[in-house]
């Protein structure tokens, strides 16, 4: 093992550069701790976000040579067998500075996906039994543990070539919400990712799939969502 | 791409799927006959069925490949929906007058 690392940093907003440092190498490393090292020892100013640092709360995702990853869960000796780290923010979003990206538009589009729950029962009412292996439960599980950490969303190469495109996790959110018999959201949820920016802009290029920290598959939500809203359209339960 | 546009393209793209494996086929047993320009125009002058055949497929082509530029473009270019939608349009309909006119050139 290398006694230190060589890791460039991008420094400033959008128009900014990376900027390398000398961060000693040890056992077990992660990416957030190299990260953490240059801000308590070399560089207080430099700016970054986390939280939880074991894989909970999604908000330490950064570029990590190249890739979107949670820096808490992603070793360096896993990334950096040469002993170089370049680490920037998140593809895709606006960068506020450092290693800090605005999440807003990321959020804005869960929510022009519809991605809230549209309860059909009041708290007053009893609580509906769900079978566990209910085949629409099982699709609704097979994404709930998204955590919305934005890796999907940076990886998407349709969000880079169209703004508008809702990506990844809230097309997945949406799937999930779809398949929630106690939701009542519906045709109406439907409608919204039909449109434009919705489930057919997705190219299926499948790197959500590929670098979805918990191991999700957001192309197979989406080409869920593409067979179901193509079926109501043909029933003429929405609109084109 | 919006969900009537999708729905066009897949619906051609399903069309295309027997039309190009009946066209590749008889490409094979045209060359493994031997069959001179002269036999194959003397088979497809004046019939409807060819003429409905590749009728169908360059109208389904022209519609297919006309979405799938318009997508390109608004992703890959500066243009917008609507500008992008023209310009495909025109694609598709250059592609449609030339398709119509290779058939016609084989039936007539």
């Amino acid at each position: 093992m290398l006694a230190e690392l060589s890791v460039s940093l991008w420094r400033g907003a959008k128009d900014g550069r990376y900027e390398t440092y000398c961060v000693p190498r040890r056992e077990s490393q992660t990416v957030l701790d190299v990260v953490t090292f240059v801000q308590r020892h070399i560089d207080p100013t430099l700016s970054y976000r986390f939280a939880c640092r074991v894989g909970v709360c999604g908000s330490c995702a950064m570029t990590v040579n190249g890739k979107p990853r949670w820096t808490c869960r992603t070793h360096v000796a896993k990334v950096a067998g040469s002993g170089r780290l370049e680490i920037g923010p998140l593809e895709n979003l606006p960068v506020i500075k450092d290693l800090t990206t605005d999440m807003q538009p990321f959020f804005e589009k869960w929510q022009q996906a519809q991605g809230v729950f549209a309860p059909t029962k009041t708290r007053h009412e009893e609580i509906e039994q769900i079978r566990p292996d209910n085949p629409a439960r099982r699709l609704a599980d097979a994404a709930i543990e998204c955590i919305n950490c934005g890796v999907c969303y940076a990886a998407c190469d349709t969000v880079r070539w169209n703004q508008d495109y809702f990506g990844p996790a809230a097309l997945t959110r949406a799937w999930t919400l779809v398949n929630d018999e106690r939701d009542a959201g519906g045709s109406a949820r439907l409608q919204a990712v039909a449109g434009s920016g919705g489930c057919h802009s997705c190219h299926s290029h499948q790197s959500c799939q590929e670098l979805c920290p918990q191991a999700l598959n957001p192309t197979a939500a989406i080409a869920g969502l593409k067979r179901r809203t193509t079926a109501a359209y043909l029933k003429g339960e929405i609109k084109a | 791409m919006t969900m009537r546009l999708y729905v066009w393209q897949r619906a051609t793209a399903a069309l295309m799927v027997p039309l190009v494996l009946v066209h590749i086929a008889v490409i094979f047993y045209a060359t493994q006959k031997g069959m001179t320009a002269a036999d194959i125009l003397s088979r497809t002058h004046g019939s409807i069925m060819w003429a409905s055949y590749y009728g169908l497929f360059v109208a389904a082509a022209s519609i297919h490949a006309a979405i799938g530029v318009r997508n390109v473009l608004t992703e890959w270019s500066p243009l917008t929906g609507l500008h992008a939608g023209r310009l495909a349009l025109m694609f598709g309909l250059l592609l449609a007058a030339l398709g119509a006119r290779a058939v016609l050139a084989v039936v007539l």
